[in-house]
């Protein structure tokens, strides 16, 4: 649905993207996942045809973002940071007015504009001025925006960010809603979000590509994937050392480490070796043992692999810098 | 032509549930007011006087009320047109909303000229209270109504062309008193384009004058619709137009 071939842009100053190349399928949730300033923004600008690239290619359902923008933007809807709201209008006759520059048939104009209030709950707040708004229901009528001409491609430039804790889930769940229909791309840096919603997660840093791939197999990939807490009740029936040696006999397993005691349990953190899945062999070795599992999770969270994988993206961009010296 | 409606539509619903466009029809209602009633009360006296002094001046309602009060309504629009331009562009740009126009299927064409005759409109509003003033002159008097016309033709295209070169400035600023304070510049520098008349009839001198915004208005106004000034204020709108557009264009590989 969404092609990205060494997609570059250049200020005056500093290079904002360099290089990118990735692809979204269609269906697909991504996340786009990076600092501040990595250059999420840039992207997202180029893929809804705000402005152009300064080298490379990009194609949002099979059209050209530099050739053929006006068909581009057709397929895609797109919410901003800062949701393009006019605080002047109420949010009927706001949502009227986008509903008629998306190119919705007049015929239409109406039913669809009522269908989108309904689906991102600002029916109720209809006939309000959106500068009276709360920042959440600001941000579904922004939501509401860009889903108003049913787009094939969905961007949305951090969605969430300035909402409540309540008012993040909503949102979420209304994304979530979303997939299916729409391809979608979304910008944040609440790690937890993305692996709550997205499928697949596309990391830069500092205007370069630094992962794309599923959130399992980027946690495998560096490694924190391969590890998993486990907590164990024995009731007092066996000692934590015994606990860790039958932990340690099971296959697959290279390490298992004490981490003390929590709640009416002993911790322990096991590694296994890699490609191997081993949590059904110690589940299964926990409870023949008479013992009672109480949690078995991965210990490490994609805040881990986001923050391995940005560091180690400016370790190696500072080596070849370094080889010249 | 659907997009430009759209776009067109929304900037007059922006002007009427704002003050913006009531705090103008109230300026000009009254500034209005004033002058026709000044230059009717002037009218009758003149007569009056004519009458008692037992000679009879040639007394002519076009020439003595309406071709001034339309050239004192073209200098009052020089300075009310900036305020209805300034904020076409620049609140677009402050409030990110342009972002929303930028990426909906719109060409740039569409949204300058919907703004643009947006903005028209509301100077049509605003002229609309000047006729309402000059239908009692109409009602009680009976003046030649083809070079009011013609005059009145003249105003509302001098302000269509105030208006496309506003439109533009506003696209150059994200802040609307900025585009308010130029455009009142712009407005006034064409204006006293005419008084360079004073140094002589040289060339440039002619050419100064034909650049000048308000020295096309005594055509019209004397009841002649004359190509020359036709082709000046279509071009001058051609031109502010035109290079909003481009201000538009390259604010996108700027991307500010």
């Amino acid at each position: 649905m969404i092609q990205v071939e060494g997609l570059t842009k250049k200020y005056a100053r500093h290079v904002a993207v360099n290089n990118i190349s990735f692809s979204v399928d269609k269906g697909d949730i991504v996340g786009f996942l990076g600092p501040n300033g990595a250059g999420k923004t840039t992207t997202m600008r180029i893929l809804t045809c705000f402005m152009p690239p300064t080298e490379g290619k990009a194609t949002v359902a099979g059209f050209d973002v530099f050739e053929q923008p006006f068909e581009v933007k057709k397929h895609i809807g797109y919410l901003p940071e800062n949701p393009p709201l006019y605080p002047e209008m109420n949010v009927r006759d706001y949502l009227t007015f986008v509903a008629r520059l998306k190119n919705i048939p007049a015929s239409q104009v109406k039913s669809r504009t009522e269908e989108v209030m309904e689906r991102c709950a600002v029916a109720d707040v209809k006939t309000k001025l959106i500068s009276k708004l709360s920042k959440g229901y600001r941000q579904r009528v922004g939501l509401a925006q860009a889903i108003i001409h049913n787009p094939d491609v969905l961007i949305l430039d951090e969605p969430t960010s300035g909402l409540d804790p309540k008012q993040r889930t909503e949102t979420r769940s209304l994304i979530q809603n979303l997939a299916g229909e729409h391809t979608i791309i979304l910008s944040t840096h609440i790690l937890p979000e993305v692996e709550a919603v997205c499928r697949k997660v596309i990391i830069i840093n500092k205007g370069r590509l630094v992962a794309t791939d599923s959130v399992e197999s980027l946690k495998t990939r560096t490694g924190v994937g391969n590890a998993v807490q486990i907590q164990v009740e024995t009731n007092g029936q066996a000692s934590a050392t015994a606990v860790q040696q039958r932990l340690e006999q099971v296959a697959g397993v290279k390490k298992v480490l004490d981490r003390g005691i929590a709640g009416d349990g002993f911790v322990f953190e096991v590694e296994s070796q890699p490609g191997r899945n081993t949590r059904g062999d110690l589940a299964r070795a926990v409870v023949h043992a008479g013992w009672n599992l109480l949690e078995l999770k991965s210990p490490y969270t994609l805040e881990e692999v986001y923050l391995a994988l940005t560091d180690s993206a400016e370790e190696s961009a500072a080596v070849p810098a370094g080889g010249v010296q | 032509m659907r997009n430009i409606w759209t776009i067109c539509r929304r900037e007059l619903y922006a002007y009427f549930v704002s003050p913006i466009a009531w705090v103008l029809l109230t300026i000009f209602a009254l500034l209005s007011g004033v002058f026709t009633y000044d230059m009717a009360a002037l009218f009758v006296r003149a007569g009056f006087e004519s009458q008692m002094q037992g000679q009879s001046f040639p007394m002519n309602i076009n020439e003595q009320v309406l071709a001034p009060l339309l050239s004192n309504i073209s200098v009052v629009g020089l300075f009310l047109i900036p305020l209805i331009s300034m904020r076409l562009f620049a609140e677009e740009k402050r409030q990110g909303t342009i972002e929303l126009l930028a990426t909906s299927p719109v060409h740039d064409s569409e949204i300058v000229i919907g703004k643009w005759l947006s903005a028209v409109l509301m100077y049509g509003a605003l002229l609309v209270v000047l006729l309402a003033d000059v239908s009692f002159l109409f009602l009680y008097g009976n003046p030649d109504w083809r070079p009011f016309f013609t005059g009145f033709f003249g105003v509302f295209l001098q302000g269509a062309c105030i208006l496309a070169l506003g439109t533009f400035i506003s696209s150059l600023t994200k802040n609307q008193i900025v585009a308010a304070a130029i455009g009142f510049g712009l407005a006034l520098f064409l204006w006293i384009l005419s008084w360079s008349t004073a140094f002589g009839s040289s060339t440039t001198v002619q050419v100064l004058n034909y650049l000048s915004i308000i020295s096309h208005q005594d055509t019209f106004t004397r009841g002649v619709i004359d190509t020359k000034d036709l082709v000046y204020y279509l071009s001058m709108i051609f031109l502010g137009l035109f290079l909003t557009l481009r201000s538009l264009e390259s604010l996108r590989w700027r991307a500010a």
